[in-house]
Order: structure tokens, then C-alpha cells, then sequence
């Protein structure tokens, strides 16, 4: 059903791209994040609306059978996923953004008879389908449905340039003959290359890795969008490659990294130090009564909240904590580590969702010099971004990312599960001080039973 | 449209894509890279173009494919985006009566946060 002029229809796509730029704009300030995103959405229904207004389709009901499906299975999972499971759901929703455009470029193939629209095509293909098979392996590694280590094996770079040059053979090939046969080869080689390229990458350096698979993602749109001759492609996906690479740069640099040494510093060796063993160091462990006392009679307390928190659902505890001790005359602030949690931020809006006042958030470059007047640290689920490795183990995974200070506060007490490793799969020196206790547990029960403790004081 | 053009088009938007985003404080970098993943799932334009001149079963079945997939990463990266960045509301100092009219969504978790709210505004 045509029911639009190509003119009208260039135009409202013209407005769908306006909208997607004022939205990344938006969402550059707290204050206009959401509405940036909400224009988003509306320049997103804008685009698909004018799609089926301008455009002869066939098979209309499957294709609107398609779009529910879809819609139906994604909105109540990002509904109802816990604020923790946010990161791997992020990756996914790329990783399946990322398939699709590798799809539409394997069917867009047969048309293309232009060789540089076929350039486009493969470029789609290989990229798209590395995003997706990515994307997987993230999802795989932060669901901890496999391990979150580095994983390297001794032929992994003689295997991932097998596989690349195979790729140009097969893309040069598609160019210039236009197989499709080939053409899935190229998609089976980019999935192979996605696999390859993340699973070297460990631990805290994950997220680095989603965001510059979603800059993939956006490549690949753009080029389906110079496939299909459709301008709003070009430069949605233009847009999301550009930002999300300057994204995946300011990332790396809160962590102190450089993203080729992401991607490939497992490559170097020399990663591995003290990689999976667990020492049998004598620790302090104590507790709950005995860390409330410690934290009850304090001056000054800085809360450094972790991934074990988020995984236990502890905000709310740890917030509740914090009000019982200023209700004492204790000062008490959170200390937030850039990538606490598992993802740049994702620690604020925990935190953000408990209701913690905004001025007790402080950052990594504001507090750190503070833990110093600090009576008590208590470090809740967090392990990599206090390690004090990072700062005089040339060689460990985590070396040269910036962490709280927090061996500078008078007494440090973790709240652990156990003395397994962090994410980064290190060991750290720090629970084995004099300064330090140890609290074994569930971070919220842990947390539940010292708030007990505190309130009976 | 011809090439110079795009490649016009896509040299700007480079620009616009590297400008827009120069200088974000590292508490949005993750809503701000689920809402970049959420526009990429505009894909879900091509997926219907090229559902809609299916004519082989197969070539169509992989379509369909597509635009489901396309649909999940917009229409998630979107709700997602806008989830996490409904957590900010409650950093600045909220009044009670504020929150009220924002229930848009009947959905779970809401009666929390809001009790949640509440004690913070009371205290």
C-alpha cells in the first residue's frame, strides 16, 4: 500500500534521524536521559510507520505476526530483568541487532548486482554476524554459563587468522561472483571470528567489549542502509558506529586500558599471573556484631558497594545500613568505582533505584583521597576495583586500572561469599592485612544481620 | 539515491555521531550505550523491505526471522534504556507528591520503589 510520496517519505525519515540525534544528545545528561530516549522510541515508530505507508510489501500479516512476536518476547523480559542481569541483556539485544542485519544483507545479495553494492553486502554480512556470535559469548560470560577468565589456547592466533583470511577469500569472492553458497560460508567464518575475538577477553573488561560490538552493529546497519538505498539506515547506523566507538574509547580510559590491549593483551601472555589459584594465607574473619561495633562507634564510614551486592540485591540493605548509621551522627558515604558493578554506571542506578541521596554517590576521583579520614571501609561484594594489584603488579589482569583507595582508611572490612577471586580472577592482597576483616557471606544477609547488630547497639 | 550522496550523508553523520557524545560523565555510559543499541534495531526497517518482496518460502522464513530479531533489539533496547533511567528519578530529592503520575506502566516492581520513595521522603 502506497499511500506516501517518496518526497513525504524521505522527509519523515529525514525526521526519524533528527529524532535518533536528539535522543543520543539526550542522553549525554541525567537530566535529559529519558526523555532523549523516549524520542528515540518515537523516531523509531516514526521510521517503521512510514515503512508500510511507502513501501509495496507483500506478506503484511506475517510480517506484523513478526513484529508482535518479537515485541512480545522482548518487552516483558526487559520488564522484569533484574537490574543485574542488565548488562548481558544489553549484549544480547545487540547480538540479535547484529543477526538481523546479517540476515537482511544474505537476502538483499541476490539483487545486488552493482559490485560495490555486493562490498557492502559482505562487509554486513561478516560484521553483522561477528556482532552476533560476540555478543553470544558476552552474554555466555557475564550469565557465567562459561567462565568469565580469559580464555587463550596456543593455536588461538594462528586459528583467528585462518579464519580471517578465509573471510577476505570468501568476501572477495561474493564481490566479485556473488555466490550465495559462498555468501554463508562468509556468515559461518563471521560467526567463528565473533567467538574468537571475545574469548580471550576477561573479566572486567567485558563490557568494553558490548560496547564496541554494538559500534559493529551500527557499521553493519549502516552498510545494509547503502545495500537497500535507504538513507535512514545510513545514518542511524552511521550514528550508533560513530558514538558507540568514542563510547567504547571513554570506557576503556575510565578503566585505564587501551582497547587493542583489551582485545588482544591474553595474546601477549604474561596475563595469567596468579590467575585461578586460591592461597591458604591466614585471614581475619569475624562477625556481624563485631564488624557493627567497628562500624557503629565509627566517625566516618565509606560503603564500597561491588558486583556482589548487585547479585544479592543487597541495595536496599546496604541503603537502610547506611540511614541506621547517620541516624547515629556517622558520616556515611558510597563510594562508586566507574565500573562497579559490571558495566560503566550500572552501580549509580542500583544505588539510584535504593533511593541512596545523590550526595552521598561520590565518584572514584572525588573520594579516594577521602578514605584516608575514613574510620571504616566496607567494601560489599567488590574485589577487582579495590585490589591494590592494579596499582604495583605490572602483569596482572587488571594492572593500571584506576581503584579505591580504600587500604588508605583506617580498617577495611569485606563482605565476601568466599575467598574466591574476583571477575578478573586475582587474588586480593589486600584481605590479608592487619587492617582487615573478613565477613563471609551472602552480601544481603550479610548486610540484613549487621544492620540487626548496628540497630541493637 | 547516488553514491556521492550517501557517502556525503555517512561522512556527516560521522561527525554528528562523534560530536554528540564527546563528553559523557561515565554514570550515563551505560544507558547511553543501551540507547545506541536500541536506534541500531531501526534494522528492523530493512527487515520489513525485504520480508515484503519475499516470494520463496525460505527466503521468507529468513526475513521473518529477521524483522523478530530487529523488533526484540528495539523494542528491548528502548524499554531497557528507559528502565534503568527511570532509577535516576530517584537521585534528585523527590517530592511525594511527584512520583504519582508517572505509574504509567502497571507493572511489577513499582509498589517497591515507590514505598521505597516514600520512607526516603519521609526520613
Amino acid at each position: 500500500m502506497i499511500l506516501l510520496d517518496p518526497n513525504v517519505t524521505a522527509l519523515l525519515y529525514l525526521a526519524a534521524a533528527v529524532f535518533f540525534i536528539l535522543a543520543l544528545k539526550g542522553l549525554n545528561s541525567p537530566r535529559t536521559a529519558r526523555r532523549g530516549n523516549l524520542i528515540g522510541a518515537f523516531g523509531a515508530l516514526v521510521a517503521v510507520v512510514t515503512v508500510f505507508f511507502s513501501t509495496r510489501l507483500d506478506n503484511v500479516p506475517l510480517i506484523l505476526g513478526a513484529i508482535v512476536v518479537g515485541s512480545g518476547v522482548a518487552a516483558p523480559v526487559a520488564r522484569r530483568v533484574k537490574m543485574t542481569q542488565m548488562p548481558q541483556l544489553v549484549a544480547l539485544f545487540n547480538g540479535v541487532g547484529g543477526g538481523a542485519a546479517a540476515l537482511v544483507a544474505l537476502l538483499e545479495l541476490p539483487h545486488a548486482e552493482d559490485a560495490w553494492v555486493r562490498v557492502a553486502v559482505v562487509f554486513t554480512l561478516l560484521v553483522g554476524a561477528v556482532s552476533f556470535a560476540g555478543s553470544a559469548v558476552t552474554f555466555a560470560k557475564l550469565q557465567e554459563l562459561m567462565t568469565t577468565r580469559p580464555v587463550v589456547f596456543p593455536g588461538l592466533p594462528v586459528l583467528m587468522g585462518a579464519v580471517l583470511l578465509a573471510a577476505v577469500g570468501a568476501a572477495a569472492a561474493v564481490v566479485m561472483g556473488g555466490s550465495l553458497v559462498l555468501a554463508l560460508l562468509l556468515l559461518l567464518l563471521g560467526l567463528a571470528a565473533g567467538v574468537l575475538l571475545v574469548l580471550p577477553v576477561g573479566g572486567a573488561d567485558v563490557p568494553i567489549v558490548i560496547s564496541l560490538l554494538n559500534a559493529f552493529t551500527g557499521l553493519a546497519v549502516a552498510a545494509s542502509g547503502l545495500v537497500l538505498g535507504n538513507v535512514l539506515l545510513v545514518v542511524a547506523g552511521t550514528l550508533v558506529g560513530a558514538s558507540g566507538t568514542i563510547l567504547t574509547r571513554a570506557m576503556a580510559a575510565a578503566m585505564g586500558r587501551s582497547v587493542a590491549g583489551i582485545l588482544f593483551g591474553a595474546f601477549r601472555g604474561g596475563s595469567m599471573a596468579g590467575s585461578t589459584t586460591v592461597s591458604d594465607r591466614p585471614v581475619r574473619s569475624s562477625s556481624p556484631e563485631d564488624v557493627a561495633v567497628l562500624l557503629g562507634y565509627a566517625q566516618r564510614v565509606i560503603i564500597v558497594p561491588g558486583y556482589g551486592l548487585a547479585v544479592a540485591q543487597g541495595q536496599h540493605t546496604a541503603a537502610e545500613l547506611a540511614q541506621a548509621l547517620e541516624s547515629r551522627g556517622i558520616r556515611v558515604d558510597f563510594a562508586i568505582h566507574p565500573v562497579a558493578g559490571r558495566m560503566p554506571g550500572h552501580m549509580n542506578v542500583l544505588l539510584a533505584e535504593a533511593n541512596v541521596p545523590y550526595e552521598s554517590l561520590k565518584e572514584m576521583g572525588e573520594i579516594n583521597s577521602e578514605f584516608r579520614t575514613a574510620d571504616v571501609a566496607l567494601v560489599v561484594g567488590a574485589n577487582d576495583v579495590v585490589n591494590p594489584a592494579a596499582k604495583t603488579t605490572a602483569g596482572s589482569p587488571i594492572y593500571g586500572m584506576p581503584i579505591l583507595e580504600v587500604a588508605d582508611a583506617r580498617q577495611v572490612v569485606f563482605l565476601k561469599r568466599s575467598m574466591r577471586p574476583g571477575f578478573a580472577g586475582i587474588e586480593n592482597d589486600l584481605m590479608f592485612e592487619p587492617q582487615t576483616t573478613l565477613l563471609f557471606g551472602d552480601a544481603k544477609e550479610s548486610l540484613t544481620k549487621v544492620l540487626g547488630a548496628v540497630k541493637a547497639l | 539515491m547516488d553514491g556521492i550522496s550517501l557517502l556525503t550523508i555517512t561522512v556527516l553523520a560521522v561527525f554528528v555521531g562523534f560530536e554528540v557524545v564527546s563528553k559523557v560523565s561515565s554514570t550515563l555510559h551505560t544507558p547511553l550505550m543501551s540507547g545506541a543499541n536500541a536506534i541500531h534495531g531501526i534494522i528492523l526497517v530493512g527487515a520489513i523491505i525485504v520480508a515484503g518482496r519475499a516470494t520463496h518460502p525460505w527466503v521468507l522464513a529468513v526475513a521473518l526471522l529477521a524483522v523478530v530479531l530487529a523488533t526484540a533489539n528495539l523494542v528491548g533496547g528502548f524499554v531497557v534504556t528507559d528502565r534503568m533511567l527511570e532509577m535516576f528519578r530517584g537521585r534528585k530529592p523527590v517530592k511525594p507528591a511527584k512520583p504519582a503520575p508517572e505509574v504509567g506502566a502497571p507493572g511489577q516492581g513499582v509498589p517497591q520503589s515507590e514505598t521505597q520513595e516514600n520512607t526516603e521522603a519521609t526520613r
